[in-house]
């Protein structure tokens, strides 16, 4: 290869770089340490799926049992994952009776009991339903509140969601509306409101039938800013539930007050028609969230809509954002929350870009110092190595941080490394009386392998790096070994053809190293 | 200009010196961790970090005041420099928060707590809130990655060069890690997320000397078979010293950069580089060719005495009996 066509590609190269990261503030990526925004990692809780799966089983097998006149002494969820079922008496009729059950739990049995428990297969595929429903259901959130580029993600363990918002500061109402479940129920009251929960308990002598639930709410009778909380004795299956939802919009009461209308889907509104029809002048609870917000009697049959009322303004755009977006299929909690303010962002950037060019003059200024011309060849080959990482970070679409910067620095200091192994094993070269070009062969043909290693022994560190860190850390880890690869063509090809250049214009007896 | 040409110092003789010298420092800081414990950061210990830039000059003691209310131990502490008017809040991991409860309210209340205080307006910079879950797995995932790059590292070089070469440069590796942690403990540096990828960057950096050495090693062993394995790493250590001092002093420069202008939160990560260029320039000298020394002696020994198994070391010596 002729020294002409190395120069073309080296400058090939460099223009590549330029145009991959030019014009830096729209190609670079930059992370949230950087830019400002909301980092938050949440557990789901995919106990709470399983419970869900487990009392709805009950509740059929029940309804079966009953069906088919087979009287048992109770069934109930023992656990997130059993069902127990004591006092059976027939046992053929009740065997006969329950064979729907045994498609997603395996059978145990006792003397006159029998124990359900969920199969590991469904488990498994419950959990990761609810983490996946989990997951798309925040990210319809985080679109509807308007985020720009946000992130949301599987994480680190298996029921965790990563979820990053850049430039959000609103961080309280953000998490708020990402957490709050948005389950919204309708259920019929058998009894209620009590003023307390063993009242409640009181009106079925402390012996709640199975199928019904004490759950909080709004006493509705007084006014007042803080309406005291009252129980409601309620059907535990509801009419209605929250994926039968079509809409949700913003509306108002009868009393002009704020409140969220939501419509039905066609065939929810089928059923909840002929369900209100047959309940007329009964109490129906709208349950959000295991709270009654209210309970209005039934008038008349009701088709398709309802109104959530007994919400302030901002409770209710917020509603309508959770509830447009479905209720989350599991309780969730925050494992950890990160937020860099837009001002540190910027800060970071400039302390990080200081610290660059104060790395890259300190070395050039010793560089040129010790090694003189052959020092100028060094902080070319450190230049291109830095244009190189920043075009294939633009390229790529990687993600620059903080530490990033250090990944940067060192990116300098390991340039510089090869340079100077090359270049001392030139000058012993030289040392030895070996001519100007041959000392240069040698100087460059013996490091090489010395250099692969050196660059491959990084690059193992690195890749565990990125392995275990989070964002800024994976931003180091990115920098450092795309860096480390650059160096490898720079150290060895273009500090070579800077050398080659050099001798071809010259017939250099000497060498300025 | 050449530096360090023609030394010949006997390094190897110095190694015990230096092994003491590591232990001391090793020692002491063990024994500051076994007495104090190590200082963990936020993302290993959990707890909330808050970073708050007033507008009028506060005091560490106001901030307190204003903080009264909120149970736990807390540690306030200015931020950078004076000048900025910042400050550092941390709170350490509350007992709600072990459910996941108290995670969520934290850092709001810190921040609730300054907004009606009378300490001026103010900004909030950053905040952590990290719980226990988290913090357990960053513990765990940073330990599985120093071990595995120590390791992958090991591997790497014994299988380019020698397996005794692999173990010298792991145990240098691990000397390098240990003296950059007692470091940072006696100057009272947090064990931080970035500080662990000091370490393991460290870990890759360190070995890049004694790669270089290794080479020549490799190199004067075939110039010079009969020479005993302890005089060539001598003088291998010797003709590569100058780049060693060179390539450490370099980096070491550029490093500093990011220590003096790389601010707060880089400034854990430089300090734990700058020690660990000094140690693994140090340990690669003394620690990494001595016990490839010790390693390799016994393998010598017999190669001198009977032919190597090694492939070449038959031919050559065929040829040279052939010419005498």
């Amino acid at each position: 290869m002729s020294v002409r066509t190395k120069l073309l590609i080296i400058l090939g190269v460099i223009g590549l770089s330029i145009w991959g990261f030019y014009p830096p503030d729209q190609k670079i990526n930059l992370g949230l340490d950087l830019k400002g925004g909301v980092h938050l990692v949440l557990r789901v809780h995919t106990d709470d799926a399983l419970r869900l799966e487990t009392e709805l089983t009950a509740e059929r097998l029940r309804a079966a049992l009953t069906a088919a006149a087979v009287t048992v002494g109770n069934v109930a969820a023992a656990s997130p994952t059993e069902i127990r079922v004591e006092g059976v008496q027939n046992d053929q009729a009740y065997r006969a009776a329950a064979t729907d059950i045994e498609t997603n739990f395996s059978r145990s049995s006792g003397a006159g009991s029998y124990t359900y428990t969920m199969k590991p297969n469904i488990v498994n595929q419950l959990r990761e339903e609810a983490v996946n429903q989990a997951l798309q259901t925040i990210e319809r959130r985080v679109n509807e509140l308007g985020v720009a580029e946000p992130i949301v993600a599987r994480h680190g363990g298996a029921d965790q969601i990563l979820v990053q918002l850049p430039g959000v500061t609103e961080v309280d109402r953000a998490k708020e509306i990402i957490r709050s479940t948005a389950l919204l129920e309708l259920k019929l009251v058998e009894q209620g409101p009590f003023p307390t929960k063993e009242a409640a308990a009181q009106a079925y002598t402390n012996n709640l039938p199975p199928d019904l639930e004490v759950i909080p709410g709004r006493d509705e009778g007084q006014g007042g800013s803080t309406p005291a909380t009252v129980f409601y004795v309620v059907k535990k299956v509801a009419a209605v539930a929250g994926r039968d939802l079509r809409s949700a919009q913003q509306s108002l009461d009868e009393f002009n007050q704020s409140a969220v209308q939501f419509t039905l889907k066609q065939d929810a509104a089928v059923r909840f028609g002929t369900f209100t029809q047959a309940s007329i002048g009964r109490r129906l609870a709208i349950v959000l969230d295991d709270r009654v917000m209210s309970a209005p009697t039934i008038q008349a049959r009701i088709a398709d809509s309802g109104q959530i009322t007994g919400i302030t303004r901002e409770e209710m755009q917020d509603l309508v954002i959770t509830l447009k977006s479905g209720a989350l299929p599991a309780s969730l909690t925050y494992l950890e929350e990160r937020t860099v303010g837009p001002s540190l962002g910027a800060d970071s950037i400039r302390a990080g870009v200081t610290a660059a060019i104060g790395g890259l003059l300190l070395v050039l200024v010793f560089m040129l110092f010790y090694y003189r011309l052959a020092g100028l060849n060094a902080i070319t080959s450190i230049v291109v190595n830095l244009l190189l990482l920043l075009g294939a970070l633009g390229y790529f679409g990687a993600t620059m941080t903080l530490p990033g910067f250090a990944g940067f620095i060192l990116t300098i200091g390991i340039g510089v490394d090869s340079n100077v192994l090359i270049f001392e094993r030139i000058k012993e070269e030289l040392a030895a009386g070996k001519g100007v070009r041959a000392a240069v062969n040698a100087g460059f043909d013996r490091v090489w392998w010395t250099i692969v290693d050196t660059h491959i022994a990084s690059l193992i560190a690195a890749m565990f790096l990125f392995n275990f860190g989070t964002g800024p850390i994976r931003g180091f880890a990115t920098t450092l070994a795309i860096g480390l690869a650059a160096n490898v063509f720079t150290a060895i090809f273009v500090s070579r053809t800077m050398f080659e250049i050099f001798l071809t214009r010259r017939r250099a007896a000497a060498l300025s190293i | 200009m050449r530096i360090l040409t023609d030394v010949n110092i006997d390094w190897l003789r110095w190694r015990w010196h230096a092994l003491v010298l590591s232990w001391v420092i090793i020692l002491a800081g063990t024994g500051l961790v076994a007495t104090r414990g190590l200082p963990l950061g936020i993302d290993f210990s959990g707890g909330t970090n808050v970073v708050v830039r007033f507008e009028q000059p506060v005091t560490v003691e106001q901030v307190r005041g204003a903080l009264e209310a909120i149970p736990g131990d807390k540690t306030i502490q200015q931020y950078g420099a004076p000048a900025n008017r910042e400050m550092l809040i941390k709170l350490p991991l509350s007992l709600e928060a072990q459910d996941g409860i108290a995670l969520e309210k934290t850092a709001t209340e810190v921040v609730t707590r300054l907004q009606s205080a009378n300490v001026g307006k103010l900004e909030v910079q950053s905040t952590e809130v990290v719980g226990p879950v988290i913090g357990n797995d960053l513990q765990r995932k940073g330990i599985y990655a120093t071990v595995a790059s120590l390791l992958g590292i090991m591997l790497y070089i014994a299988f380019r060069f020698r397996l005794s070469f692999g173990i010298g440069a792991m145990v240098a590796s691990i000397h390098d890690v240990l003296i950059t942690m007692a470091m940072l403990v006696f100057f009272g540096y947090e064990l931080s997320l970035n500080v662990v990828a000091a370490i393991l960057t460290l870990v890759g950096y360190g070995v890049n000397d004694q790669i270089v050495i290794f080479d020549r090693v490799r190199e004067n062993l075939r110039a010079n078979r009969r020479e005993p394995i302890s005089a060539i790493i001598n003088r291998s250590v010797n003709q590569t010293l100058p780049r060693t001092v060179i390539t450490a002093g370099t980096t070491f420069l550029s490093v500093l950069s990011l220590y003096l202008f790389g601010g707060e939160v880089l400034e854990p990560f430089a300090f734990a580089m700058l020690v660990g260029i000094v140690t693994s320039t140090y340990s690669t000298v003394f620690i990494a060719s001595a016990i490839a020394v010790l390693l390799s002696q016994g393998k010598s020994r017999a190669g001198s005495a009977a032919p190597t198994s090694e492939t070449g070391a038959r031919p050559a010596r065929k040829g040279r009996a052939r010419a005498s």
